[in-house]
């Protein structure tokens, strides 16, 4: 069975039809690229799979479960999808390590000392162990990225939807969390990354997907896509980016 | 002096009643803001509705009709009877409950909406999102204009005077009638309005020190 399949996904805003007709398959422990132009729909695909976005058309399989119908508990479906922001998204009014604890612990995944043993345990993974105590209003942006893999990981996700991670980063910081990335996808986590660092979706992705006005327009090994692209779009965008 | 000495005892007398009111009414009237945020942000329409035009007629009467249609319009349908002190919490739970939902649902919504989707995203149902996230953000946020809202609402309670309610304001225009030193008497009421509003506020931004967003 498919970590993910989607079939002929749509999504509009009102009468803005953003993502016209999709679909793709991710197998178990792949690292999936998705690249584009801003606005080619790139992000609301990537939300569809979890379904942050309601879903206009089509159906979005998670393991199996069809998360279109309505009689889905999507919550539970959630819990084995983490997510990671381009704005973080770090609940500013708990420290880094309630920012890791707290679903584990309302979601009764174990009691507390569990779920902090853990959360250590992923923060000495993303290097940040000494900042357990500390809150998000005092890390960098890199820092706080790396806490928010961390807690997406603490529910111990089956797939991680990567939003732009690094978009919003300085520089110098764009590295630390690329690492922490590229540690995971070596453990053979299933991954889709949505990220403008061609060279991250090069080294790491198994598949890229270009994606441009509402449609995949072209989706393969990084060797090829960046080596060989078949379609104009494809190669008037590389051609810019590259 | 010595007839603000004789009318002292009186006077705090009426401070209990007036601080016993309040804070009954303060707390039913947060907890009513509270239910009518969560409504007017409720995705029912219905419910919006409802909501809202419980806050219009709120803000758009003055709290002394609202006081003598709950005290005297009310009871005169026969239904129940409600005595002057119940009648003057209601009124101003009431009162404050609508200011609250207002000031309740700006802080709610002020919270950005990338909060919301990094706790839905983990799993956390939107109810549990609302509680964990959310209203423990916004709850800081909201400390000032809550503040603000209660010191009205204590300052309203004078108005209970009217329908016979023994609050400060009430023991002091006996007092002032009893002892012929209007002046003193309602220079001490002043006072002691402002001692206890000036608490209020110290109280209140001690909190607010206490639980700054960091």
């Amino acid at each position: 069975m498919s970590m993910i399949r989607v079939e002929n996904l749509k999504k509009s805003f009102g009468d803005l039809e953003v993502i016209k007709d999709m679909s793709t398959v991710v197998e178990e422990k792949e690292v999936i690229c998705v690249i584009g132009p801003s606005g080619s729909g790139k992000s609301t695909f990537l939300r569809c799979l979890n379904r942050l976005e309601d879903i206009s058309g089509g159906h979005v399989y998670i393991e199996g479960t069809d998360i279109t119908d309505p009689k889905v508990d999507i919550n539970k479906v959630r819990q084995d999808v983490g997510m990671v922001f381009q704005q973080f998204n770090l609940f500013p009014h708990k420290t880094v390590l309630q920012n890791v604890t707290l679903a584990p612990i309302k979601l009764k995944k174990g009691d507390q000392k569990a779920a902090e043993k853990k959360a250590y345990e992923l923060l000495d993974k993303v290097g940040l162990r000494e900042k357990a105590k500390a809150y998000p209003g005092e890390l960098s942006g890199g820092q706080k990225q790396r806490v928010a893999i961390a807690r997406a990981l603490a529910m111990d996700p089956k797939i991680m939807l990567f939003d732009e991670p690094t978009s919003a980063l300085d520089p110098e910081m764009v590295g630390d969390v690329l690492d922490v990335m590229k540690q995971l996808a070596r453990e053979g986590m299933t991954m889709v990354v949505v990220t403008h660092e061609m060279g991250f979706a090069a080294e790491m992705g198994d598949r890229v997907l270009f994606i441009d006005g509402g449609y995949i327009v072209e989706e393969n090994v990084p060797k090829e896509l960046f080596g060989n692209p078949q379609h104009e779009r494809t190669k008037a965008f590389l051609s810019k980016v590259l | 002096m010595q007839t603000i000495i004789n009318a002292f005892p009186y006077l705090m007398e009426g401070l209990q009643v007036t601080l016993y009111i309040f804070g009954i009414a303060i707390v039913l009237g947060f907890l009513l803001g509270l239910v009518v945020a969560l409504l007017r942000l409720a995705p029912f329409k219905i419910l919006n509705w409802i909501a809202k035009i419980f806050v219009d007629a709120i803000r758009g009467t003055p709290f002394i009709v609202q006081l003598f249609f709950i005290y005297f319009g009310l009871n005169s349908l026969g239904f129940f009877s409600l005595d002057n002190t119940t009648a003057g919490i209601v009124t101003v739970a009431i009162n404050a409950g609508a200011y609250f939902s207002e000031i309740i649902r700006a802080g709610i919504q002020s919270i950005d909406k990338g909060q919301t989707e990094a706790a839905r995203s983990l799993g956390l149902n939107s109810t549990q999102t609302m509680r964990h996230i959310i209203l423990p953000q916004a709850f800081r946020r909201m400390l000032p204009t809550i503040t603000n809202q209660a010191i009205i609402s204590l300052k309203d309670t004078s108005l209970l005077s009217v329908i016979g309610v023994a609050d400060l304001t009430q023991e002091g225009r006996i007092q002032a009638s009893a002892t012929f030193d209007a002046f003193n008497v309602y220079l001490i009421l002043g006072i002691i309005y402002f001692i206890v509003i000036y608490l209020l506020s110290m109280l209140a931004s001690f909190v607010e020190r206490k639980f700054v967003l960091r």
